[in-house]
């Protein structure tokens, strides 16, 4: 079938999506945007994070006919200007990334927490952010990479 | 404290982000926003899919395998059985004893018996399922205890892979003189790498013949070695190309796709891209090897180790793998930081039908330092005597002698990393009634108001060997290359040591702009056309590549200046790079590189090798087997409601000897990632395992530690220089394994009194009072 869908502001139409084709393939083979990883296909690990219709999704747990005429968000979208992401520039200036395969979710998700919440507590970044899995860095440094951004944004009163 | 000032070669101090700089990763922009290419991202125009099919059955004879309807599916290219590997049917890091695809039999469940290359990836999923394999199912044996006997048909060895020999003293003799005499059992279930980025891959047919393979893997060259053999084709046919790595932790230093995407790829004349689920990843890499220690420790009343006796069980699974060096690394290590004259070890890997394992982080001396600090905290629960205050007097120190005959040199600052932790204040209590539901055991369950909870605080103190031990001769190459663009001079670093995440790439460009005072340095992909760099394993990457990338950049430099010498008429030895600029003694700029260079590159390659070591001898363990070794303590703060067996971890403190921060933030973070893979394994990370068959191979069901799982971790690093180390540095990735998991464990043990003998601990482990009008169960 078709799926009509707007990706990071670009309208997409694309023909013969599989009825059962998570959008999370979708995005990754058939638009070509593969900044979102797969790393679970479950829902556990939030390596797969996008935003659709403003809304933090696991893009492995919707299915691509889901997001007709819908508008979807990704990593490579986060920054309008197609520059880095305050958000982005505070996970590498902080040293949140190590390996790095998580760190799209992450990023995606960091960002959706501080639009609602932009001066969250320590514990509201961990409970926020535990369905986004890191093997690699123990997340103390995401966690200070979360404060920073939000501190750099000054979206804090 | 004295934390002593390292000594550096470095020649341009004016550098910015050079050696001792938190640098920013030069991955680092591309891994944040999304444009870095993980082996499960590589792409090639006309690429088919490759898909396994793995045995459903831990122990089956293969009677017969019919591919035939499998191959008739449209869009299926073709499907490959053990018939089709052109050369050698084994592969392994040590031993080549794993088929590349099954034959005659299967011996774990998961055990690769065809692929499938097709057009799409759910095409070929559906060609495994058509393909029929008769199996003959067999009983699996799984037990490591049977497995010792080393007469268990059907099994290498009869089921022994390895024994392993350590005395030193007169443990009889010590044993009639100790007062105290402690004895315990301490079990270790398997633990999975849980790396995110799965085992994938492209393999591009060459029209030569051979093949190039887009990888991502722990050492590209011993990699090449066996796709060679298995493919049946010389070296300089098949070529590796480091892909982004996501994770690795030991899981990766196996073959994975290699050889299928490969065969896959000659076989149609197409790419082929492969790229494991979550579900097969756990089938499709080793393990940590579960373990099953038996210890006995005598003591005098006043706390002096007198002796250590362990035997270590280590179960290997079906193949190989690394299993003989686990089991000497957890030997070696098997009697703790400890400064204790008569020791015994005896250790054994086996074989079994259960999943294979190999050298995850740690490998070996994470199981042995969970049993001898379990033993030590039962130590001192005998001798009545803090744990912290028996550690420290029985202390290894700088020329003490191991239970292996080698005295202990380099920096050995345990009384220094012990008395960080004895000094930090503990993190206050929580008033659990009035206190935020995130922050009790069981979280956001809220589950309980304060009731049945009770605090704990647990050492640990762990040790373990830097690099390759045993006499392995060990070199890492790198080349480096300086030329002049738009007026700079730029360098490129060349060296293949795998990049999994720990930041080694970084710190090739930091020794660069060091050494050279160079502003822009490029980082050439890493692949087999450069001489070898070894593995990412055994926390030496660092140390080799520093070693190799510094060597080599000395050697640039020289050239430099030796060229200079002769443009300016001075002899070289006065003469100092600084960038673009050649200087004299006093800094006065002399000639610009520039000028000196022309267009000409300089270009040079170095092969480092560190110390050289020996084998330990087969009777009695003994020799000068390591290059270096490394430290780290962690203190645990826990609260467990002992009515639900739920447990929060308060805190995670913890001291390491670094010898030098190559990148401090660098470092730190390998400190809090190794500490967090020891509280899961402390805490909840179990493959859980029946009759050989894995239960939970999913995130859903194998649960590794989330945000909010995470304590703060207070931290102190310790900078005494290694003396024969590049920089000083010394390995950091290990050692913060090692300490985390029994840290907690003993924490949980002070908290609940009980022994606690079997990591990880689970809920029903820690039940220790009956709900409030509940009769206790019979």
């Amino acid at each position: 079938m078709r799926v009509n869908v707007t990706v990071n502001g670009v309208a997409h139409s694309v023909d013969h999506v599989w009825a059962l084709e998570s959008l999370l393939d979708f995005l990754r083979e058939r638009v070509g945007l593969r900044g979102t990883k797969n790393a679970c296909e479950q829902g556990e690990c939030g390596s797969c994070s996008v935003y659709v219709d403003g809304v933090l999704v696991c893009s492995c747990l919707v299915a691509a006919v889901q997001v007709e005429g819908r508008s979807v968000v990704t990593v490579e979208g986060l920054d309008s200007g197609g520059g880095m992401h305050p958000v982005q520039q505070a996970f590498l200036d902080a040293g949140a990334v190590q390996c790095g395969f998580c760190t799209p979710g992450m990023v995606v998700a960091a960002h959706c927490l501080l639009a609602d919440n932009p001066d969250p507590d320590d514990l509201t970044v961990r409970e926020e952010l535990s369905g986004n899995l890191c093997r690699c860095t123990g997340y103390q440094k995401i966690l200070d990479a979360v404060h920073l951004a939000a501190e750099r944004t000054g979206a804090a009163p | 404290m004295t934390v002593i000032e390292t000594p550096t070669r470095i020649t341009t101090p004016s550098v910015v982000d050079g050696v001792g700089a938190s640098a920013t990763r030069p991955d680092g922009v591309p891994k944040v926003d999304g444009s870095f290419i993980y082996s499960s991202d590589e792409y090639h125009d006309g690429s088919l899919w490759g898909v396994t099919l793995r045995s459903p059955h831990p122990r089956a004879r293969i009677l017969a395998i019919d591919t035939s309807q499998a191959e008739g599916i449209d869009g299926v290219r073709c499907v490959l059985t053990h018939r089709d590997v052109p050369g050698s049917k084994t592969y392994g890091m040590k031993v080549y004893d794993e088929p590349v695809l099954a034959f005659d039999e299967v011996r774990y469940q998961g055990e690769p018996v065809a692929v499938v290359a097709a057009s799409h990836p759910e095409i070929a999923r559906r060609a495994c399922e058509l393909i029929v394999v008769d199996y003959e199912e067999l009983v699996p044996n799984t037990d490591p205890e049977m497995s010792l006997t080393g007469r268990v048909d059907g099994l290498f060895g009869g089921g022994l892979a390895r024994h392993v020999r350590i005395r030193h003293g007169d443990v009889g003799a010590a044993r009639a003189l100790a007062d105290v005499v402690v004895e315990g059992r301490y079990e270790m279930g398997t633990q999975d790498p849980a790396f995110l980025g799965p085992e994938s891959g492209l393999a591009v047919p060459l029209g030569d013949g051979g093949v190039e393979l887009y990888v991502s893997c722990q050492n590209l060259h011993l990699d090449q070695q066996q796709v060679a053999d298995c493919l049946g084709l010389p070296l300089d046919k098949v070529r590796l190309v480091l892909s982004g790595v996501g994770g690795a932790f030991g899981g990766k230093e196996d073959l994975n796709v290699h050889i299928h995407a490969c065969m896959l790829a000659l076989r149609t004349g197409r790419p082929v891209r492969m790229v494991y689920s979550r579900e097969e990843s756990f089938f499709g890499h080793v393990h940590r090897h579960p373990a099953i220690a038996d210890i006995e420790l005598g003591a005098t009343r006043d706390g002096r180790l007198l002796f250590t006796k362990v035997r270590l069980v280590l179960d290997g699974g079906a193949y190989t793998s690394t299993s003989q060096v686990v089991i000497a690394n957890g030997c070696y290590f098997a009697a703790g930081a400890y400064d204790v004259a008569n020791v015994e070890i005896d250790g054994f890997a086996t074989y079994t039908n259960n999943p294979p394992c190999g050298a995850m982080r740690g490998f070996g001396a994470v199981q042995s330092c969970y049993a001898i600090e379990s033993a030590m905290d039962r130590l001192a629960a005998a001798l009545e005597m803090h744990p912290l205050e028996l550690r420290m007097r029985n202390a290894i120190g700088e020329g003490d002698m191991l239970p292996t005959g080698q005295p202990v040199d380099g920096p050995a600052p345990v009384q220094e990393i012990l008395a960080y932790l004895r000094d930090l204040p503990l993190p206050a209590g929580v008033d659990h009634g009035t206190a935020d539901m995130r922050a009790r055991p069981g979280g956001v369950g809220n589950v309980t108001r304060g009731e049945g909870i009770r605090r704990g605080v647990g050492y640990a103190l762990g040790m373990k060997a830097i690099g390759f031990s045993g006499g392995m001769d060990d070199t890492c190459t790198a080349r480096v290359t300086v030329w002049i663009r738009d007026g700079e001079p730029v360098a490129e670093v060349y060296c293949a040591g795998p990049e999994l995440g720990q930041g080694v790439v970084t710190l090739e460009a930091q020794i660069a702009r060091t050494e050279l005072g160079v502003r822009t340095v490029e980082l050439r992909d890493k692949d087999t056309d450069i001489a070898e760099s070894g593995a990412s394993s055994a926390s030496r990457q660092s140390w080799m590549t520093a070693g190799a990338v510094a060597g080599a950049c000395g050697l640039v430099r020289d050239e430099i200046l030796a060229r200079g010498a002769r443009a300016l008429g001075r002899p070289a030895g006065e003469l100092t790079l600084d960038g673009p600029e050649i200087r004299d003694p006093a800094g006065h700029p002399l000639v610009p590189v520039a000028e000196v260079l022309g267009p000409e590159a300089v270009s040079h390659a170095f092969t480092y090798r560190h110390r050289p070591t020996e084998p330990v001898d087969d009777e009695r363990g003994q020799g000068n087997a390591h290059v270096a070794f490394a430290y780290a303590a962690h203190r645990a703060v826990v609260d467990v409601d002992v009515e639900l067996g739920l447990v929060k971890v308060v805190e995670m403190a913890t001291a390491q000897d670094v010898g030098k921060a190559m990148n401090p933030a660098g470092v730190e973070g390998q400190i809090e990632g190794g500490t967090v893979q020891g509280l899961g394994l402390a805490v909840m990370e179990e493959l859980q395992i029946t009759d050989g068959r894995v239960r939970n191979p999913s995130f859903t069901d194998y649960l590794i530690p989330t945000m909010l799982d995470v304590p703060p971790m207070p931290m102190k690093i310790f900078e005494f220089p290694h003396p024969d180390s590049p920089y000083g540095l010394n390995g950091v990735g290990e050692p913060p394994n090692l300490s985390s998991t029994p840290a907690i464990l003993n924490a949980l043990r002070d908290a609940t009194g009980l022994e606690l003998p079997r990591a990880p601990v689970r809920p029903s482990d820690l039940i220790t009072e009956p709900p409030d009008g509940r009769a206790e169960p019979e």
